[in-house]
């Protein structure tokens, strides 16, 4: 096992200057499921870490203004048992509540995730969709940045040397607003997923019976999209974005501007998804290969929005 | 750089010196012979080496010993030697359902069950599956071990799961 020294600050101040006077050695560590994995594998060997999990600071889910502020030292675990979070942000935790097992839920963090920025990453895409920012700490001050800025290639962030992930602050949903995440994966637990794929629709309007019924009835997609036709639902504002579609996390922005203000048709999914997919830069790897991932970017875009539609019309329970 | 750390260990209150870079499997396998806990994959994804920190399940092996400091920690030799009469209901239970072959896993699986039962007294199949999705079992097929956790969970009556 390599050797390294374990510090533990116990306020984001102590943690910054610790940071600060262990310089290019040291390494910040939270749940430290990815940290301690790629020491094993001697990826990185790292001479000191800095603990960020007695930095009890760093740790809350806090409504604001309508919408939330959540800590960077958040466990998914917390996150997953969130009542906030399911009623208001259901993408977010619909990614954690499959994230990895008990175990690493227990221990594994939200600014953890993010910051090891891997394509695969299953909470950047549900807070791209929800317009999360990120306040980040350093030596010279502070910054908020939208997450969009943050990645900048496959485990490469706009962290400087001395930065901490502070929080996530995400703005409160317009009405009739409905998320979803889906984690394409060939099993059901404990995998990475081949694709991610997040998306928020807002309507005009909450109210389409017919679609309602449907909806609740769990009719067949043919009958919701005929309905949806009918409904005269104009999309307000629509995010989508991917994992594993591209280096970073990435939002399919011309898919959403075929959504945005557009009345709301199947033609109109089956555009802005394939728009999506030719935006998406997959590549083929051992999970999957391109021209799969961009086949299932269309298909799960068009379920997706149906599922944000379940939201909306019948409640985030769904 | 040895560092002194003290923790609660099975209930009784411990101080021990440990190497910064350990993790707490070593720490629980080498520095008190407890040898319940496994290492399987070493990487947090078969969960043979499952112990209760602070209420919550952790991977050992991917768990840095300075993280116990203050806290608390329960393997399987501490939920046996807690339990009255020898064996803790979810151990019986796992013996009369046949949930246990090979018996590598056990030790993380039953600790994975207690955590559950403890939050959620009365899981459906479902919460008893999503519970144990982070221990690999490669002998039983799993079906075993829902009976076992069910069964625990209604306090010891035949559960079937299915
Ligand atoms: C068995 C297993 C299964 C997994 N399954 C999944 C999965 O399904 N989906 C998924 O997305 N991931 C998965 N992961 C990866 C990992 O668990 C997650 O990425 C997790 O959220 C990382 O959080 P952590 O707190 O453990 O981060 P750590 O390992 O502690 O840190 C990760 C990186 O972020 C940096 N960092 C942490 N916090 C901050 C901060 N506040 N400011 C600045 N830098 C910081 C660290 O220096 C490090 O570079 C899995 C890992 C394992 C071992």
């Amino acid at each position: 096992m390599i050797r390294f020294d374990y510090l533990k600050p116990s306020t984001l101040e102590e943690a910054l200057s610790l940071l600060y006077e262990h310089g290019e050695g040291a390494m910040l560590i939270a749940g430290g499921t990815d940290v301690m994995v790629e020491i094993k594998q001697r990826k990185i060997a790292p001479k000191a870490l800095i603990s960020l999990r007695g930095v009890k600071e760093l740790e809350y889910i806090e409504p604001h203004n309508g919408g939330v502020r959540i800590g960077s030292m958040t466990t998914h675990r917390t996150l997953e048992s969130s009542s906030l979070i399911k009623e208001k942000f259901p993408a977010l935790a619909d990614a954690v509540q499959n994230l990895g097992s008990v175990q690493i839920r227990n221990v594994a963090t939200i600014g953890g995730n993010i910051c090891n920025a891997a394509p695969s990453a299953d909470t950047a895409p549900p807070l791209l969709v929800l317009g999360a920012e990120v306040r980040i700490r350093g030596p010279r001050g502070e910054r908020v940045i939208p997450l969009e800025e943050f990645f900048v290639g496959p485990g490469q962030t706009v962290l400087n040397r001395g930065e901490i992930l502070v929080e996530f602050i995400i703005p409160p949903a317009p009405a009739y607003t409905g998320s979803a995440y889906w984690k394409h994966t060939r099993r059901q637990a404990m995998d990475l997923p081949i694709l991610g794929v997040a998306l928020s629709l807002s309507l005009n309007k909450g109210e389409a019976s017919n679609l309602r019924k449907l909806l609740a009835e769990s009719a067949t997609m043919e009958e919701i999209l005929f309905s949806l036709e009918e409904s005269g639902l104009v999309c307000q504002q629509a995010r989508i974005a991917l994992g594993v579609a591209a280096p970073t996390p990435m939002r399919a922005k011309k898919a959403e501007g075929v959504l945005k203000g557009a009345k709301l048709t199947g033609r109109k999914l089956d555009e802005a998804g394939r728009v999506a997919s030719q935006e998406a830069q997959p590549r083929d790897t051992l999970r999957g290969a391109a021209w799969y991932r961009r086949e299932m970017i269309q298909v799960l875009s068009k379920r997706l929005a149906i599922k944000c539609l379940e939201r909306i019309f019948l409640g985030e329970k769904r | 750089m040895k560092r002194t750390i003290s923790f609660v260990l099975n209930g009784e209150k411990v101080e021990v010196e440990v190497e910064p870079h350990w993790s707490l499997l070593y720490l629980l396998r080498e520095r008190f012979d407890l040898t319940g806990a496994k290492e399987g994959c070493g990487m947090g994804e078969c969960g043979a080496c499952t112990v209760i920190v602070d209420g919550k399940t952790v991977n050992s092996c991917i768990f840095p010993a300075m993280e116990v400091d203050g806290g608390e920690v329960l393997t399987i030799e501490g939920l046996t030697e807690m339990a009255e009469g020898g064996l803790h209901p979810i151990q019986r239970a796992f013996i009369e359902h046949g949930a246990i072959q090979c018996g590598f896993c056990t030790p993380g699986m039953v600790l994975s069950a207690k955590a559950l039962l403890d939050e959620n007294p009365h899981p459906t199949e479902e919460d008893i599956r999503k519970g144990i999705e982070g221990n690999i079992c490669r002998c039983t097929g799993y079906l075993q071990i829902i009976r076992a956790i069910k069964a625990a969970a209604e306090g010891g009556k035949d559960g079937r799961a299915d």
